[in-house]
């Protein structure tokens, strides 16, 4: 550690840090020269990226595989108006090469993936995951388990968030609970939604990615104690919060008493996704040419929107509001003499909608709207608003 | 009487209700009478078999059901009882 030095200019930047007694300039030099892989630069991923690049950290990792999207700037803080388009990682590397010149900022344009996590990870010394689905969670937390590094978690849900420290490295030698000992296994896809279709309050990533970025300077420099062991609990609508003991499971399959993985796994498998469910049957369709061809020549039909009304209230095609929850109650809505097309965001609702009518009441007359209104937005109405 | 804190992804089988009150010796008792008044619930906090789901973890105060006498722990008129669900948004 005595070999890092800093230039007068990383002196001056870090003299709030270094002013603390308790972290001074062996807290710092240890930021210097440690190095964080960061899994996602969204919600959660923003405010990781600005305070750690600001704080010191040595040499920073970005894995993402997706673009700035104009919905992202309401919580994703590290991009602007212009960003939207590029490659987040490329933003993610300007905006954070701006803000501090003296770290090394390296990014990987890419799914994280069982392919690579394994080989990505053994690069760093700690992983904070950022990521927004299940399959990933388990991934990033098997991939650490596995190589032995440390994996700092928050995760949102609304007005919700969760944090802890995985896999930590403890003064016994023995490593704290993972992932896997407070969630064996995932919910069934579709329980849990996810920020794409339950929405989040902007801030809420903001508080959570901020406590990420916490954790990990505790984690790098030691100093305080880490949430290694408990999971932190916040609840925005009544602000409160909880914290709670973890403890290691003895049937964990990657490092329990008798383990049973020793390598990564097909986690969308593991987690149910891909696998339709065996009453989930295929329903008629069409696409959003074939409406919009039935609009143009006039042809006889009747448009049901199956989505809730505040999405109605961003963008509609002129379809008749029943919402998903209340179809099977308003059939006398739904003629069956003529054909009715049922359409709701993306086309899962309005299938479930098609089933269930066509098993409660025996309709023969539903056809679903491939694509739903993010395809009519995309192919035949782009004044609409995305959402 | 304890209360039973529902987090968010469960409420929309609650009618929105975020805390659930009442008199129940242990936790078993507790969950089977949210159950009973959120039938929606049910398939969602228990399996086929009975048991808890996987992805669910109940606490007692700060501790993990697991570590005290699971579902047969008994529970004071001011005990705060917690479901926690596995949640995955980050982006």
């Amino acid at each position: 550690m005595e070999q890092i030095q800093f230039s007068k200019e990383e002196l001056e930047r870090y003299s709030r840090h270094l002013i603390i007694p308790e972290f001074n300039i062996e807290g710092q030099r240890k930021l210097k020269g440690s190095s964080v892989l960061v899994i996602g630069s969204g919600g959660l991923g923003s405010p990781l990226l600005l305070y750690l690049a600001a704080a010191g950290v040595g040499r920073i990792g970005i894995v993402d595989f997706d673009t700035v999207d104009a919905s992202n700037l309401q919580r994703q803080v590290l991009f602007g108006i212009q960003s939207v388009g590029a490659p987040k990682v490329e933003a993610a590397r300007d905006r954070l090469a701006s803000l501090n010149p003296h770290i090394t900022i390296e990014v990987h344009n890419t799914k994280f993936t069982s392919a690579n996590a394994r080989e990505l990870v053994r690069q760093y010394d700690v992983v904070a995951d950022g990521t927004d689905n299940f399959p990933t969670r388990y991934l990033v937390n098997d991939a650490c388990v596995l190589e032995g590094k440390v994996n700092v978690y928050a995760s949102i849900y609304r007005f919700e968030g969760q944090a802890s420290v995985f896999n930590e490295l403890l003064e016994d030698g023995t490593r704290g609970p993972n992932y896997r000992d407070l969630f064996p296994s995932p919910p069934p896809p579709g329980l849990v939604p996810s920020c794409a279709e339950g929405g989040v309050i902007g801030v809420l990533p903001g508080i959570l990615g901020s406590l990420q970025a916490l954790e990990v300077i505790k984690v790098i420099t030691g100093v305080g104690d880490t949430l290694s062991g408990r999971l932190f609990l916040f609840d925005a609508t009544g602000f409160t919060t909880r914290t709670m003991k973890v403890r290691k499971d003895p049937r964990n399959p990657l490092n329990g008493e008798n383990p049973t993985q020793t390598e990564l796994i097909d986690y969308d498998q593991f987690c149910g996704i891909g696998v339709p469910a065996a009453q989930e049957r295929a329903v008629d369709a069409i696409d959003v040419h074939e409406l919009k061809a039935w609009r143009d020549s006039g042809k006889d039909h009747v448009l049901i929107d199956v989505r809730e009304p505040y999405e109605f209230g961003i963008a509609e095609m002129g379809g008749d509001l029943i919402p998903l929850a209340t179809v099977i109650e308003s059939t006398s809505r739904i003629p069956k003499d003529i054909p009715v097309v049922v359409q709701c965001r993306s086309g899962a609702r309005s299938a479930k909608a098609i089933r269930q009518l066509e098993d409660a009441h025996g309709y023969t007359n539903l056809v679903n709207l491939t694509g739903g209104i993010l395809a009519w937005q995309e192919h035949i109405d782009t004044s609409l608003a995305r959402y | 009487m304890a209360q039973l804190i529902i987090p968010t992804p469960l409420r929309k089988f609650t009618n929105g209700q975020g805390v659930f009150t009442q008199d129940a010796a242990n936790v078993k008792e507790l969950l089977a009478s949210l159950a009973s008044q959120h039938p929606g619930l049910k398939p969602h906090l228990f399996e086929d078999s009975g048991n808890l789901r996987s992805f669910i973890r109940v606490y007692v105060g700060d501790e993990d059901i697991h570590a005290l006498q699971g579902e047969d722990t008994a529970l004071q008129s001011n005990d705060e009882v917690s479901i926690i669900p596995a949640i995955a948004g980050g982006i």
